[in-house]
């Protein structure tokens, strides 16, 4: 149930006006829907952010925004150096620089059917997932520092890819002004033999057929038919984000009083952007990216030797990789004025519209390719920035479904045999370590992805292109 | 009144508590909560030690630093742990935790846990004199 407070703004935007401590209001995009089912959480949360210092606009909530810890997911704010703004390890997460990338395979589904349960069992073999999985590179201090300075760029110096790969990918594959001094020992440790592993949790490689388009201009920009297969890969930062979100917001939730800062809530654990202790974070946190985009450089090169293997036919060529856990520094317009911000995005996707400079030159026509995942048994999209998403919420949209249901409602409801069982008998191949994961993984725990995508379209933060459905799933 | 382990619901997480008639029994068994969240404790066997020390500024960061000392172990060791002795001096902690690598067939491991978090994050006594270890773990 929707808090009294709130003010319907549009069919798909609510506000929370400013209270409290509050500098600036809430704003929410969804369907009413949406927000009647909406954690309490999530309002409170997406209150909280708005008392931050320095925040610019107002703080705003995503239509797959669920209960996160500090800033809810699906959280995005923006903050100003030269307002006091701050930069938040809890605005952020564990997971740095999560993200989606989808590739083209150049088949189509009847290329690909006969083969798709050998697929799914050689990518399960071949790229290393689940809990306590190592990858077969090792990196040694000099490497992993060089590593976390050039993200998919070293990861293709190494021979993990292509330099077509780094036009498609946010900041051409390397996150500019990482500090790998400002990681740890521990997180660097954490990280060590776990380059090109997928992880566990919602985190998978799936083997989608184009199901739908909606907007064929885009889709034929994006390379994008029905009928054609793509592979998405959902994976992060692994151990060295994990360690360095632990790290920094144990700092942050220490330092905020010596700050002069009131947090409402620990984990908004935060500090000056221009604070020593900002600025370390930054750094790090920019390492974290890059060690995001090379792990999904190199799991890309691992799905591109299964094809080679099995479908040679196939040519394994990069649509577009997008980060959701971030804080970027972006310059936005308001009222009139271009002013340089640090956007956090908490479980969002950047969406830049057509013309963006930092799109690359192929796509700038078209607008930035937002990659909306989906889980196992139901459909993923494609989105597209547009134009008017800059004055929505800094270019932003959803990132998911978001959960609908606890990790144990899950397990209570569905047991991980019958939930692959079914879903084979729908088509879609499931491999997993863990049948308790693919339980609490289940498609029906999380909302409906397309009452999500079509709010998040209608309320103007990106638009629909294409709708993908699985065929084959490895899930961490 | 015995020691006990529970978890509660999150939207996206999940919640981990210990439960016990002293606070360091609370913090243990807190930590077997946690192994639970990866897979079924009792199918750890602790055959190998580690030795954990941290400390912080109060005794809910004490909590998150031993579960993130513990999250951190397991990661790097690649083991899972099932038995834990703590000991508590103020804000220091001193622990010791068996278990064993990780073996996927026999552990059937669901998730990796990302870190301990401070939502819902709290230790306190009840009105039956249990200490209570809590808080929310990101998977």
């Amino acid at each position: 149930m929707a808090p009294p407070e709130l003010k319907q703004l549009s069919a798909f935007s609510w506000e929370i006006a400013p209270r409290g401590a509050m500098r600036v209001a809430a704003v929410l995009f969804a369907s009413r829907a949406l927000i009647d089912a909406m954690d309490a959480k999530v309002f409170e949360q997406a209150c909280n952010v708005a008392t931050l210092p320095g925040i610019v606009q107002a703080s705003y909530a995503m239509p797959d925004a669920h209960w996160g810890y500090g800033f809810p997911i699906g959280g995005v704010a923006a903050f100003d150096a030269e307002e006091g703004g701050v930069v938040s390890a809890g605005g952020v997460g564990f997971d740095i620089s999560c993200g989606v990338r989808t590739l083209h395979t150049g088949l189509t589904v009847a290329q690909l059917e006969h083969s798709k349960t050998a697929l799914a069992d050689a990518l399960f073999e071949h790229i290393p997932a689940g809990v306590g999985s190592t990858g077969a590179l090792r990196l040694n201090d000099k490497a992993m520092d060089a590593m976390l300075a050039g993200g998919a760029q070293w990861a293709v110096a190494q021979g993990y890819g292509d330099e077509a790969d780094l036009a498609r990918i946010e900041e051409h594959g390397c996150m500019r002004g990482a500090v790998p001094s400002a990681v740890s020992a521990q997180a660097k440790r954490r990280q060590r033999d776990e380059m090109g592993t997928l992880g566990s949790g919602n985190h998978y490689l799936e083997v989608q057929r184009v199901a739908e388009i909606f907007d064929a201009p885009a889709a034929a920009a994006f390379g994008l038919k029905v009928d054609d297969v793509v592979v998405s890969i959902h994976c992060g930062s692994r151990g060295l984000g994990h360690q360095i979100g632990t790290e920094y917001l144990k700092d942050m939730a220490i330092a905020a009083g010596e700050y002069g800062i009131r947090l409402p809530d620990r984990e908004l654990a935060c500090a000056p952007i221009d604070s020593p202790l900002g600025q370390r974070y930054l750094g790090a946190m920019r390492a974290a990216i890059n060690c995001a985009l090379a792990n999904r450089q190199i799991i890309t090169h691992l799905t591109r030797e299964v094809f080679a293997r099995l479908v040679p036919q196939a040519h394994l060529n990069l649509l577009y990789d997008v980060s959701h856990n971030t804080c970027k520094v972006e310059e936005h317009v308001i009222d009139g004025k271009a002013r340089r911000l640090f956007v956090h995005r908490k479980g969002a996707t950047r969406a830049f519209g057509p013309g963006h400079r930092d799109l690359p030159p192929d796509l700038r026509p078209v607008g930035q390719p937002v990659l909306i995942g989906g889980s196992m048994g139901t459909s993923s999209y494609i989105l597209v920035g547009t134009g008017e998403s800059e004055t929505r919420a800094f270019s932003s949209a959803c990132h998911g479904a978001g959960r609908a249901m606890s990790r144990h409602a899950a397990t209570r409801q569905w047991h991980g045999r019958d939930v692959v069982d079914d879903l084979a008998a729908r088509g879609i191949v499931i491999r997993s370590p863990s049948l308790r994961g693919v339980a609490e993984e289940a498609p029906g725990a999380y909302k409906d992805v397309s009452a999500v995508v079509d709010a998040a379209d209608a309320a103007g933060l990106a638009r629909k292109v294409a709708r993908l459905l699985p065929m084959a799933c490895v899930k961490g | 009144m015995t020691a006990s382990w529970q978890h509660f619901s999150h939207e996206a997480d999940i919640g981990i508590a210990g439960i016990a008639p002293d606070l360091a029994g609370a913090f243990a068994q807190a930590a077997l909560a946690l192994t639970a969240v990866i897979c079924d404790p009792q199918r750890v066997r602790p055959e190998r030690l580690v030795e954990i020390a941290c400390t912080a500024p109060d005794r809910e960061l004490l909590l998150v630093d031993w579960l993130n000392a513990l999250i951190y172990e397991m990661a790097v060791r690649h083991m899972l742990f099932s038995r834990f002795e703590v000991q508590l001096d103020g804000t220091r902690l001193r622990a010791r935790a068996w278990g064993e690598p990780v073996d996927v067939t026999r552990h059937r491991p669901a998730v990796e846990v990302k870190g301990a978090t401070y939502t819902e994050l709290g230790v306190f006594q009840d009105v039956q004199g249990l200490w209570h270890a809590q808080c929310v773990v990101d998977v």
